[in-house]
């Protein structure tokens, strides 16, 4: 960290009254500089390139993010060791950059309708890559539009005259040397977003463009010289680094939410507004009830997110060791995990940083809900593979892992229990107990889904007619699954805190996040008679307490997350609350202030006063 | 030629678009004068927004200055009045994207607060552009409570002038619209001291800037606030005022004025300061809530069934977006919610004209209804339609993020609506202030306002729907909502009693009870909204087209905020279980009915391409075409970047001896 912030090469002038242009310049600027420094101080840890990464930017996309994020995996989890010879040092060494162009104009998250084609010619033993339609042109990749010369290209492969699927090709786009496309290739920017300013997302057309059958990349299936396909061992391993990119992002969702919260619960404290009580001056907002209820609920989130992210990143490691080795039976829930996890932190965040009104942080965050799996897509996946426990479970079989509750369903059916006998046993202080209430809602709604599915199915709809009419329940069972996970792991932790004060402020952030959750969902956990209306009363008192409860202990907390000033990037959010001063000084560096009188008074103002 | 996918959609409409259009204009007459206005305003090149997603902050509000003159020559040509049937039209035509509307707060704020001299003097003035007005409320360090502002008025007898200071920073007027480049007078809200005593916030004319060379006058320092998440056009700006002296008769005082010898008198109602507000807040539901909804709506469905995706029964084609459950669960509840609040809308203008009548003629009665009204509503709708556009932008997956689709902007723009003229929260509890004391009154037998009435009617008792057929009945859904306002309402009123009899501060007591206010404030507004909407369906009965596809709208506004809500529907058991399941299965079957009529029914918003301004949402469908073509023209793809030369091209070449 002090390493980018003392290094001058670093500086520059504040990002918010650049241009899109030269914001990207600037990117590509820190980006080649960034390259060189890892080199010279020999970082090269994927761990700690991160955190160089994510200092140099601050968090933000970067031109580069693609070749160091995708290109340079991809190679090394998919290349032959012939590729690897050829090309990962070029790459190392940026003397080939590249990107991954997997989206179309016309598709996203379902990979299985890309339509660019590449199809094999044994006369040259060369593939020719097409995009045949407006809709298959590769659109935003990032890094495509103006900084790579290659790019790893998802395609349909023909031979023999038969499709075999979606595969990966290495081509390059742009001429060594001049940075020309190359002919056939037609490459280029796709314009302004909302946020990632400074990446060039970019759109490629291919036309008959070729390259030699040794660029497709075939670790796993191959094209021989006549032209014979060869079958994968398992086709699962190709979603690998898609799952790993997923769980990244629910670490993202957990820092980009710590960000926010910091900046939104400092402020807090430094401004005032209205009076609570006449004649005494206007309070910290902070102390208002209602600012608390917005804010520190997605303290406690941020912090159950965090522990999320790092369960899941363990799990991949573990899961994808054993997948080295052959072993591919923990991958169905891994790949489920991640989607919904995704999709739920994802959202989650979104919406808590939303309501902390951050432009920066939300612009560059929300599209995550986007890419690399469609929110709503990655639900479905992960309730697809609940209904898929759930029959499991109904025709005697037992299931194992986070699903495990489902087990217990076909029990309480046989000894149908009283509400009021139930219930009376959810304590709500206590987080255990809450995690047990969030079981009882996840396995009440994944049961309701499948039986609704099976209603459907009964009614002898198709297979999917019935999944279609039946996705709003399949989705909220996800939801509530998700929400029952995170729960639990947060619960989990506290007892590895051995620090008792630590433990303490833990515990209430806990029972915020679980009590918080139930109040903005009572429906479900009344209707399903987990709650009384009584209990309901009662957590909404309680989520009330613990907001005064932690009320002190606000600012140390978001503290603790150990942003530095720089990271924020916030005039709002700095460690010493210096907040008017700054937000002037700062305003006057705006560029429509760099004159005093603005040119457009005399262009349009004058002529129009002096005619009317 | 139009995309077949969107063709086909038009063909099996169940009404008549062009009929439900000027319905919901108000008659054919005002779809005419609109259309014409939008005409004149598009085909003039002056005023095309096609490159507004390529400009810089600079670029755009030259723009909008540009625009905001050249509208002045356009509305001569055209004939065109302040107070003619065209002028409400022109804003909708331009979206938004013209300058000096703050001028516009400042002549409307002199003709409400200042006394006939004062509207002689200065609406002339500014009508013929002679002078740029702003609107100086909001300071750095205080927003919408208004008794907190810290800029000073104190009158000085030897001069019959004030003098007008901004004692320390966080009491620098920061944000107001037209005034870091453009304004040259604003009307200053600053705290009047006559003789030593304060008697709180008062409205000042001051000049800020040369009416000769557009320099700073003395003693003010001004400029603007730097880039924002959205209305780059717009220059908001900051103001210091440093010993100003403005002549008294500066001071607005048709309500309160200030004697040659200091004498201060009042003429009316204090509240009547925040009159301007108030009828700012009710006039942007409509043009910054509800239109920008329906904007983003008609993109969204529109693409929905553009866009292709997956399969829904192998070896068919990949299927429309929108005829998946799902993403009809996201779109076509946010498009019922637009039909409400424009109907709610309606609503509100009514309630406002006559309410501004009775002002003018200085009868203050209906001021508190008005003020709790307009809080309320601008809170909540805002609140919904910001959060029914993000739902629109996510449900158009990557492409939505492109500023091409047009989503983003219209996202940040309807984000900011949540917090200018008076931030949501606030703004609630405003109005659960007025629910609170109107249920005291109501509970002891006193009148109360015909909008709050059921308050007094508390009933108990359950919801008595059998089928889910039943929660197809207006009835049902009304008394539910009419219930759940109500117990909202009462037990938040009942707990407040509670902790101030246990001996809790009144100012205590209040803070903690006001994330249950804030709540009860939106289920009495979500109230109104559903049962206005229920009687403007039963009210159109001669159009039977329409009437049908109204109801089955409003049937699924009202059934969508019951199952997004349930907890506080089953709580006291108004609703049971079994009955949740009922609304539930009602409101599932409601998307795929109103599916079939969705993209007609986002055409009747009669939106023209130029105006959407969006690759996604175009008339004809040709999004990917267009998607295209468009990033062409980025100015990233037409000139060269200076990235390659001076950064990659030593990276791609000499990093071996670098490295």
């Amino acid at each position: 960290e002090a390493l980018v912030f003392n290094d001058p090469d670093f500086q520059h002038e504040d990002l918010n009254f650049l241009s899109r242009s030269q914001r990207y310049e600037q990117a590509v600027r820190k980006s080649a500089l960034m390259v060189m420094k890892l080199r010279e101080y020999g970082i090269a840890d994927p761990e700690e390139i991160y955190w160089f990464k994510s200092f140099v930017h601050r968090g933000r996309p970067e031109p580069l993010d693609l070749h160091l994020g995708m290109f340079l995996p991809t190679l090394l989890t998919q290349a032959t060791p012939e590729q690897q010879d050829r090309f990962f040092m070029p790459a190392w060494n940026l003397e080939i950059i590249g990107t991954y162009a997997q989206t179309e104009m016309g598709h996203g998250t379902h990979l299985r309708g890309l339509e660019t084609t590449a199809t094999y010619d044994p006369a040259t033993q060369e593939f020719i890559l097409n995009s045949p339609t407006v809709t298959s042109i590769k659109w935003w990749p990032g890094g495509l539009g103006k900084t790579s010369n290659y790019a790893i290209v998802l395609a349909q492969l023909y031979t023999q005259g038969q499709c075999k699927g979606l595969h990966a090709f290495i081509v390059p786009i742009r001429q060594l040397g001049t940075h020309e496309p190359l002919p056939g290739i037609t490459v280029g920017d796709i314009g302004p977003k909302f946020g990632y300013d400074e990446m060039d997302n970019g759109y490629l057309k291919m036309d008959n463009f070729r390259i030699p059958r040794e660029n497709m990349l075939m670790k796993y299936a191959q094209v021989e010289p006549d032209g014979t396909y060869v079958k994968p061992l398992s086709d699962k391993l190709t979603y690998g680094t898609m799952v790993f990119i997923r769980s990244l992002i629910v670490g993202d969702a957990a820092r980009s939410l710590s960000r926010a919260c910091t900046i939104a619960i400092r402020y807090s404290a430094v401004r005032h507004q209205s009076e609570l009580k006449p004649g005494e001056p206007e309070p910290q907002i902070l102390d208002y009830q209602t600012q608390q209820y917005k804010l520190f609920p997605l303290l406690a989130t941020a912090y159950a997110f965090h522990f999320v992210g790092a369960y899941i990143k363990d799990t991949y490691s573990r899961v994808s060791s054993d997948i080295n080795e052959g072993n591919l039976s923990e991958l169905p829930e891994l790949h489920a995990l991640t989607a919904g996890l995704k999709a739920f932190t994802s959202w989650t965040a979104s919406a808590g940083i939303e309501e902390c009104r951050l432009p920066d942080i939300y612009v560059t965050f929300t599209p995550s809900c986007t890419y690399e799996g469609e929110n709503t897509v990655m639900m479905l996946q992960t309730a697809r593979f609940l209904v898929k426990s759930y029959n499991q479970v109904s025709s005697g079989q037992r299931v194992t892992g986070m699903v495990s509750y489902l087990n217990d369903l076909s029990r309480q059916r046989i000894q149908p229990q009283h509400v009021a006998a139930r219930t009376a046993t959810v304590p709500i202080s206590d987080p255990v107990s809450l995690v047990e209430a969030y079981k009882a809602r996840a396995a009440r709604l994944v049961e309701a889904a499948a039986k609704n599915l099976q209603a459907e199915l009964n009614h002898r709809r198709s297979k999917e007619d019935a999944w279609n009419r039946t996705s709003v329940d399949l989705v909220r069972a996800s939801e509530a699954h998700c929400h029952y996970v995170i729960a639990k792991l947060f619960t989990a932790k506290l007892s590895e805190i051995s620090n008792a004060a630590v433990r303490a402020v833990m515990t209430e952030l806990c029972l915020l996040y679980a009590l918080y959750g139930i109040s903005k969902n009572t429906g479900d956990f009344l209707q399903a008679g987990i709650l009384t209306d009584a209990q309901i009363t009662q957590v909404n008192q309680r989520v009330k307490e613990l907001l005064a409860i932690i009320r002190p202990n606000a600012v140390a907390l978001v503290d603790s997350f150990d942003f530095h000033d720089v990271h924020l990037g916030s005039v709002l959010g700095r460690y010493d609350g210096n907040v008017y001063e700054n937000m002037f000084e700062w305003a006057k560096k705006s560029p429509l202030n760099k004159t005093e009188v603005h040119e457009s008074f005399h262009k349009h103002l004058k002529p129009m006063q002096a005619k009317l | 030629s139009v995309n077949h996918d969107l063709a086909s959609e038009r063909q099996t409409a169940s009404f008549s678009v062009e009929k439900l259009t000027a319905w919901l204009d108000g008659g054919a007459e005002h779809t005419r004068i609109r259309r014409a206005v939008v005409e004149a305003i598009e085909c003039d090149p002056v005023f095309s927004r096609e490159n507004q997603y390529f400009q810089s902050q600079n670029e755009r509000y030259e723009a909008a200055v540009r625009k905001a003159v050249h509208l002045q020559k356009k509305m001569h040509e055209m004939g065109w009045t302040e107070n003619g049937p065209e002028f409400k039209y022109i804003y909708r035509a331009l979206s938004g994207d013209v300058a000096f509307l703050l001028h516009r707060i400042f002549m409307r704020s002199i003709s409400v607060l200042g006394s006939d001299k004062q509207i002689a003097k200065w609406i002339p003035l500014a009508s013929q552009y002679q002078l740029i007005g702003s609107y100086a409320q909001t300071e750095l360090g205080h927003g919408t409570y208004l008794q907190g502002l810290e800029t000073t008025a104190v009158f000085d007898n030897a001069t019959q002038e004030f003098i007008l200071n901004t004692p320390k920073i966080s009491a620098m007027k920061w944000w107001p619209g037209d005034m870091g480049r453009s304004a040259t007078h604003t009307v200053v809200f600053a705290q009047l001291y006559v003789h030593g005593k304060c008697y709180g916030v008062h409205p000042f004319i001051v000049q800020i800037r040369s009416l000769q060379d557009h320099s700073l006058c003395p003693g003010i320092i001004a400029g603007d606030i730097g880039p924002k998440m959205s209305f780059e056009h717009i220059d908001n700006g900051y103001l210091m005022l440093q010993n100003v002296r403005v002549p008294r008769e500066n001071m607005l005082n048709k309500f309160c004025e200030v004697q040659p010898d200091g004498t201060y008198v009042r003429l009316g109602s204090q509240q009547i300061n925040y009159f301007t507000m108030t009828t700012v807040r009710i006039s942007l539901i409509s043009d910054e809530a509800v239109i920008p909804l329906m904007k983003a709506c008609t993109i969204a469905i529109r693409y929905s069934v553009v866009r292709r995706q997956s399969k829904l029964k192998p070896g068919e084609q990949e299927a429309k977006i929108l005829d998946y459950q799902t993403q009809q669960e996201k779109l076509l509840p946010q498009l019922a919610a637009a039909y409400a609040f424009h109907f709610i809308n309606d609503y509100l203008q009514e309630l406002f004209e006559k309410g501004y009548r009775e002002v003018q003629r200085k009868n203050f009665d209906t001021l508190p209804e008005l003020h709790a009204f307009s809080s309320g509503f601008k809170a909540m709708v805002t609140q919904y339609c910001t959060s029914a556009v993000e739902i629109c932008l996510r449900a158009c997956g990557g492409h939505g993020y492109s500023l091409l689709s047009g989503l983003p902007s219209l996202y940040t723009k309807i984000l900011a609506s949540c917090i200018y003229e008076g931030e949501n929260t606030i703004l609630l509890l405003q109005a659960a202030r007025f629910l609170n004391k109107c249920f005291m009154a109501a509970s002891a037998g006193q009148p109360v306002p015909p909008s709050v009435t059921y308050l007094a009617a508390v009933k108990h008792g359950k919801c008595p729907a059998k089928t889910k057929v039943d929660f197809l009945s207006p009835d049902i859904y009304t008394e539910a909502y009419q219930h759940m306002a109500v117990r909202l309402v009462s037990s938040t009123a009942a707990k407040l009693q509670d902790l101030i009899q246990s001996g809790v501060k009144k100012h205590d007591a209040w803070n903690q009870c006001t994330v249950q206010l804030v709540q009860a404030a939106k289920a009495h507004c979500h109230y109104i909204t559903v049962k206005n909407f229920a009687e403007t369906v039963e009210k159109l009965k001669t159009e039977a087209g329409i009437q049908k596809i109204m109801k089955h709208l409003c049937d699924l506004f009202a059934l969508h905020g019951i199952f997004s809500n349930a907890g506080v529907f089953l709580h006291d058991g108004y609703l049971s279980g079994a009955q949740m399941d009922m609304v539930t299965a009602s409101y599932l079957d409601l998307l795929a009915v109103i599916r079939k009529d969705a993209v007609p029914l986002v055409d009747a918003f009669d939106f023209t391409d130029k105006n959407l301004n969006s690759a996604l949402g175009s008339y004809d469908g040709q999004v990917y075409q267009r998607l295209y073509e468009w990033a062409q023209k980025s100015p990233t793809n037409m000139q060269v970047s200076p990235a390659y030369e001076r950064y990659l091209k030593p990276l791609l070449h000499n990093t071996r001896s670098k490295i």
